[in-house]
């Protein structure tokens, strides 16, 4: 809680440095399906904009949502349900996911932000596992078999994304758009009062802001992105299931935002790939997997607060200052 | 012996009975809860884990060690407050001066790894704990068929409640505790050693969870995840309760776990998710929660 003024100054350009990141970022990823598996370099970018979303509340508003696996689960089941079932485009099946979203985060964010701090994350938990009961008992969630099988029809009737790489691009746009968004909401007056928030919320107050309104905002627009991800998943994965809406994808979201680096533009995304990553490689290892994820949470917490991206930036600072 | 409302009273007060028990786990887990976040500023996310350790380290005495049920109740809160103690010495003590969502991240981490290693090492499937002789069987109290464990059960979690809620309110150290999670510089410039207070506090809240697993194992199955669901639902009945008050908790946990016994009753399919809902509707009346100071 510093006292400084926030600098308000050149916030609206994109500074050098990071546009040469994003430049380096874009490039990168049109490339790699050229040299790394198609489905999890989709899966990463899928879970790299919930991370993404996820950030939003954490790293700039300081809510610590520990129930955001409520809005990824119920737009993917929402998505999976309306494409197989209905025989819905995956344009609208994705849509009607996302609003669905939208929908469960002005439900859960009124709720959630009556209270703060540790409260906050304890009523998001357990509403999140009240959803999660609700998927276990509705039928048309499928119950432990989730929905499988989720057909990839083209998309706008005319994209055939059955094939892996034309598919992977449609993901890439979706997740750009999506970044794009969190980026001028950040970077926005709105965004400003959201991190005075994080800074100081009496102070926000009293200098006359409607804090709650604010939180409501970024919690509903947090949901919404996570849900856009989440359906978008639907048809990387084929597969709406029981996991996504499980308390773990909750902590495992947590996890890459954590490992990135918390309040830092790439760091959900480099966190994404990493416990993606992490997964992909020691799925072998079965139930290790999460004591893995355990002993990540507790070096992070205790000795690499600032996570990857965010390690880097202080390093960047220091020695340009020096 | 005539329905209630169209329930036979053997099932109604069954349900009630397994309700009130479930209430007594609930509230003596967020007693501990209470305890160690009004001294430690931290919510303990481990709670589950170290509650599953308990009937583990109970199931392992028994099996590995012939060490029976009565000794486990003393010698288990033992051992695993001092699994907590190691780690509140380790670890938990570095995060005081950061923002409480810290305390909250590690703990999870810490209950991952427990709960990881223990599925690797016993399957995911429960294991049986034997009722100890002593308290098997059931006595027939009229209206209804008691199985001894169960009412033994319900009888010590009061007691136990009661006994903590004694020390913390009505005694010198208690007042000191309470002091410290007031002001603990002030408590501390008194010359009361604090930082030791902190940690023998999480070692009596964690005591207190691997007691409750205990009291649990010959009930339900002795498995890594039992913690796992338990805990989410015991963070609902805090946000109900608030965590200002002990006895607040006592009573909120007490009266949740009935309320669910009935739901499972009348509508079980609800009974999963009552608790949640109640939450909600407690939030949307009295935001701050039942016995809790809005701050």
């Amino acid at each position: 809680m510093s006292g400084e003024p926030a600098q308000a100054s050149n916030e609206t350009g994109m500074p050098r440095h990071q546009r040469l990141i994003l430049g380096a970022l874009v490039a990168a990823l049109i490339v790699l399906p050229y040299i790394l598996y198609p489905v999890f370099l989709m899966k990463v970018l899928c879970f790299a904009l919930f991370a993404c979303a996820f950030n939003l509340l954490i790293g700039y508003v300081g809510l610590l949502s520990f129930g955001h696996a409520l809005f990824f689960g119920w737009a993917a089941y929402v998505s999976a349900h309306s494409a197989k079932v209905w025989g819905w485009p995956p344009e609208f099946a994705i849509l009607g996911g996302a609003a669905t979203a939208f929908v469960l985060g002005i439900a859960v964010g009124a709720l959630a932000i009556r209270r703060q701090g540790i409260y906050f994350a304890m009523i998001t938990l357990a509403l999140a596992q009240m959803a999660f009961f609700f998927a276990l008992q509705a039928p048309f969630t499928g119950g432990e078999d989730g929905i499988q099988a989720v057909p990839r029809r083209p998309l706008f009737g005319f994209i055939d994304i059955s094939n892996d790489t034309t598919f992977y691009y449609v993901v890439l746009t979706v997740f750009l758009a999506g970044f794009a968004l969190i980026y001028r909401i950040v970077h926005s007056p709105f965004g400003q009062v959201l991190k005075a928030i994080r800074e100081n919320e009496p102070r926000t107050i009293s200098l006359g802001y409607r804090v709650n309104h604010y939180k409501l905002l970024a919690f509903v627009l947090s949901a919404s992105l996570a849900g856009l991800a989440g359906s978008t998943k639907v048809f990387v994965t084929q597969l709406a299931s029981l996991t996504d809406v499980q308390w773990q994808m909750s902590g495992e979201v947590v996890l890459m935002t954590l490992v990135g680096g918390l309040g830092t533009m790439f760091g959900p995304v480099v966190g994404a790939f990493f416990v993606i990553t992490m997964q992909t490689y020691l799925a072998t290892m079965g139930e290790w997997v999460l004591v893995i994820q355990g002993v990540i949470f507790v070096i992070v917490v205790l000795s690499f607060r600032r996570g990857i991206v965010g390690e880097i930036a202080a390093w960047w600072k220091s020695r340009n200052g020096a | 012996m005539p329905d209630i409302f169209g329930i036979p009273p053997q099932a109604l007060f069954g349900q009630l009975l397994l309700g009130l028990i479930n209430g007594a786990f609930y509230a003596l887990l967020s007693l501990g809860l209470a305890v160690i976040f009004g001294l430690l500023n931290i919510i303990n996310f481990t709670h589950g884990a170290q509650y599953m350790m308990g009937a583990f380290v109970a199931w392992m005495l028994l099996n590995w060690l012939g060490v029976g049920y009565w000794w486990a109740l003393l010698i288990v809160p033992v051992t695993v407050g001092l699994t907590g103690i190691l780690i509140e010495r380790t670890m938990l003590h570095r995060l005081y001066k950061l923002d409480h969502l810290y305390g909250l991240l590690l703990t999870f981490g810490i209950a991952l790894i427990i709960q990881g290693v223990f599925r690797n090492q016993f399957g995911s499937s429960g294991l049986p704990y034997g009722i100890p002789a002593q308290l098997r069987g059931g006595t027939d109290l009229g209206f209804m068929f008691m199985p001894n464990y169960r009412g033994w059960v319900v009888v010590v979690s009061l007691v136990v409640c009661l006994a903590t809620w004694f020390v913390i309110e009505k005694t010198k150290l208690g007042s000191y505790l309470r002091a410290a999670t007031e002001n603990p510089a002030l408590v501390q410039s008194f010359g009361i050693n604090v930082p030791r207070m902190i940690t023998l506090t999480y070692g009596f809240g964690v005591g207190l969870a691997a007691f409750t697993g205990v009291l649990a194992a010959p009930i339900y199955q002795v498995s890594p995840l039992m913690g796992a669901d338990l805990i989410i639902i015991v963070f609902a009945v805090v946000v109900i309760g608030g965590m200002g008050s002990i006895m607040g908790s006592i009573l909120t946990g007490f009266g949740l776990g009935i309320i669910e016994g009935l739901t499972k009753v009348f509508y079980p399919e609800a009974s999963s998710t009552v608790i949640f809902v109640i939450m909600v509707i407690v939030l949307l009346i009295k935001p701050a929660g039942l016995f809790g100071r809005a701050r």
